[in-house]
């Protein structure tokens, strides 16, 4: 079976809430949309205080070239555009919007009736995703519509679909694959029109047997499926491209630098409502598990909805919870309030017990190069470690520090439980920070 | 064998002599004259080399002022006036004055009045912890205790009060040079006169969220009530974005903010302990001020407290 060949780690899986099926959340009563849930420039409000807004409609822009559109989750009055909360605790400007029943914007096609038919052009699907807001969904968020405006000069030939979820807990793209695998195979077929290309892959890591299956079943043409062995950073872009094809991005390339797009499998689902059901992105799949919760779920939630509000569903005692973190255990970030609403990033809310949810005593470094094995990027995670933390930038810079992508393998494999993910991110910050003055 | 051995010896002896023969010529030929007075100078510099005058070092800062032939502009932030009078003797230049300076950590947020709320396992760095998340106490603004001033400061003038948690500045050892203020991350720390006999009266909080909201994470914060700035008969306090400001070039020491304070976080130091002034009309009055500005039950609690030890 397929996988990629550079370190790896295999975590234990807990993907606890794979057999609960996704429930619809109720709508809250009030929701906390942040203008800045994407990666780029912060959306700019078009809505005021008192104004009425219906479920789907556009509230906010995204107008810089990396930036997306948001849309009102709920149809409500607008109550105000302040400041709230994000998962740092850091005061950013949210549109906050009181609920008043649930009217949605007449252009949006409710019927659960399949669209077969892609009546676009490549360049109206883009518009169309673009106009939709819709970003990635497995965490960081990249609005889709710039993945796909291919930089002249540069020409794809095979669009990957990442349905790997190696985050272990999560299951929201699992369940979305089980219940809805047309949409997400047509959503497949939309991008690959977009992008012009005959072939795409469905990267799936061999624990989603189920999905496998069904995905193979069906039959639409271009599209493979792709089982893979369970390896994490499997989802990360550049492992993906190289367990699926075999190439190789170069340091500081894009997957478009050797002809690929990767894309999530929930923004694939996102694109064909978007496209097929002029539906924008409103609304996305969160896990909600851990060990010591009752009932692990999955839950299609309005985008706002405060996280504390999921957590009364789950039968968890809080009073045991040491952490809440907002994506899986190896990438996701800790929230410091329940308050911190549900973003188009947020794939999942883990509930960690307060005995697990501390890090280990941190010791000397014994030199056994555990970390040097386990990183998928071929870094040194213990030498930079050092050089960051003698403010050595130079250095750092010379060993590639930029290359990492904080999928926590080293960390996660030190026996010394040292904090080198930490010591990574300094490195970064200060020589993107160092690079960025140099191009100046 | 023995003739290698000789060989050897010889040819290596040949080649020391004619590498120091070269050597010799290229340090006669290339010998850059320097200044006689630089190395005097830089015995009585600090010799940190902490780039406190704006350049990258004690050296770099000699060069500039002798080149210049002019001391107005040029001065050691770490050397102090006297040492600069000297300076000015061997250069033959009259030194600038300078006021003397120290760095103000403007916090008061310790552990016990910015109560722990969130625990934080990474390293131990400023900057990072403050590129995650706003802190244990939840102040965005507060200090975070992990030290980057305290290893940035090149003349061990600052440690971390185990108490506290706060930075504490020795007022002997600090010299302003102020490389402690650009590592903050939350720009806490302030470069501010030392004051008549070291007497400083300053606003230990930086936090510009309205004064509920200052108030809930710390109990110390500066609320913006404005009563300070009415009470100041000096025109030296200014309020903005609900934060208050005491310009050290107008304040005449009198104290009255600090005893008007709602909150303490004004801070005066080094003066003599203060006698007890009887204030009956404080408690009605404080009341109703903080009714106007919607700050809760937690301070009329403490006013009244205070009220009832005097």
């Amino acid at each position: 079976m397929k996988t990629f060949k550079l370190g790896g780690v295999h975590p234990e899986e807990n993907k606890l809430s794979s057999g609960s099926a996704i429930e619809i959340f109720p709508v809250p009563e009030k929701v906390y949309i942040s203008l800045s849930q994407h990666l780029g420039a912060p959306a700019v409000p078009i809505v005021a205080k008192g104004d009425k807004v219906k479920t789907g409609d556009l509230i906010a822009k995204g107008e810089a070239f990396i930036s997306a559109n948001i849309h009102s989750s709920v149809s409500g009055t607008v109550e105000k555009i302040d400041e709230w909360i994000d998962t740092g605790g850091y005061k950013v400007p949210h549109v906050i919007i009181n609920v008043e029943g649930d009217e949605w914007n007449d252009s949006i096609d409710r019927s659960t009736e399949l669209v077969k038919d892609i009546k676009l052009t490549s360049e109206e699907i883009i518009q169309k995703i673009k106009e939709m807001g819709v970003v990635g969904l497995g965490g960081a968020a990249f609005p889709t519509h710039v993945k796909f405006m291919i930089p002249e000069g540069k020409k794809a030939d095979s669009l990957i679909i990442n349905a790997v979820e190696c985050e272990p807990y999560l299951t929201s793209d699992h369940r979305l694959m089980l219940e809805r695998p047309n949409e997400l195979l047509i959503g497949t077929q939309i991008l690959m029109k977009a992008l012009k290309v005959e072939k795409a892959y469905i990267g799936i890591e061999n624990n989603k047997k189920d999905a496998i299956e069904l995905l193979s079943s069906l039959n639409y043409s271009g599209i493979e499926i792709v089982p893979l062995k369970v390896k994490y950073p499997q989802g990360a872009e550049k492992q993906l491209i190289k367990a699926v094809l075999g190439r190789e991005v170069p340091s500081g390339k894009l997957p478009i630098d050797i002809g690929c797009v990767v894309n999530n499998s929930g923004s694939t689902f996102a694109t064909y409502e978007a496209v097929q059901k002029n539906k924008p992105l409103f609304e996305r799949v969160v896990t909600v598990t851990g060990k010591t919760v009752g009932h692990p779920s999955n839950f299609l939630v309005r985008i706002g909805t405060p996280i504390g509000a999921l957590l009364k569903e789950v039968e968890v005692n809080m009073d045991e919870i040491g952490k809440i973190i907002s994506g899986g255990p190896m990438m996701g970030k800790a929230i410091i309030s329940s308050d911190v609403p549900v973003s188009k990033g947020t794939s999942g809310v883990l509930l960690m017990h307060e005995n697990e949810s501390h890090r280990g005593e941190v010791r000397n470094c014994i030199r056994c190069a555990k970390c040097v094995e386990a990183c998928p990027m071929g870094l040194e995670p213990y030498l930079i470690a050092a050089v960051a933390k003698n403010e050595l930038w130079d250095e750092a810079e010379k060993a590639y520090v930029m290359d990492c992508m904080e999928c926590g393998c080293c960390q996660f494999t030190c026996p010394s439980y040292r904090p080198l993910v930490d010591y990574l991110r300094v490195g970064k910050r200060n020589v993107g920070q160092i690079i960025r003055n140099r191009a100046k | 064998m023995n003739s290698i051995l000789i060989v050897s010896v010889v040819v290596l002896t040949l080649i020391g002599v004619v590498s120091a023969i070269i050597l010799y010529i290229a340090a006669k030929k290339f010998y850059v004259k320097e200044d006689e007075r630089i190395p005097v100078v830089l015995e009585l510099l600090p010799g940190a080399n902490c780039g406190g005058c704006g350049f990258t070092g004690c050296k770099a800062l000699v060069e500039a002022m002798i080149a210049k032939g002019d001391m107005t502009g040029f001065s050691c932030p770490g050397a102090g006036n006297e040492t600069m009078d000297k300076i000015a003797e061997i250069l033959g230049l009259v030194a600038e004055k300078t006021e003397p300076k120290i760095a103000v950590v403007r916090c008061s947020g310790s552990r016990e009045h910015a109560k722990q709320k969130l625990a934080y396992e990474g390293i131990s760095s400023c900057s990072f912890a403050n590129s995650i998340s706003v802190g244990e106490s939840g102040c965005k603004y507060g200090c975070l205790g992990y030290g980057d001033c305290v290893t940035s400061c090149k003349f061990d003038a600052i440690y971390i009060d185990e108490e506290t948690g706060l930075p504490v500045v020795s007022e002997e050892k600090c010299t302003s040079c102020g490389v402690c203020a650009k590592s903050c991350p939350r720009h806490i720390i302030e470069i501010r006169k030392r004051g008549p006999k070291n007497r400083r009266v300053f606003v230990s909080c930086i936090n510009e969220e309205k004064g509920a909201a200052a108030k809930k994470n710390c109990e110390v914060a500066c609320i913006g009530c404005s009563k300070c700035v009415k009470v100041c008969t000096f025109e030296a306090i200014t309020i903005s974005n609900n934060l208050a400001y005491i310009d050290p070039d107008k304040c005449k020491l009198c104290l009255k903010c600090v005893s008007e304070c709602p909150t303490g976080a004004i801070l005066s130091v080094n003066f003599p302990p203060k006698k007890i002034v009887e204030q009956p009309a404080a408690k009605t009055e404080v009341v109703d001020v903080i009714k106007d500005n919607v700050i809760g039950d937690v301070v009329i609690e403490k006013i009244e407290t205070k009220v009832e030890d005097k």
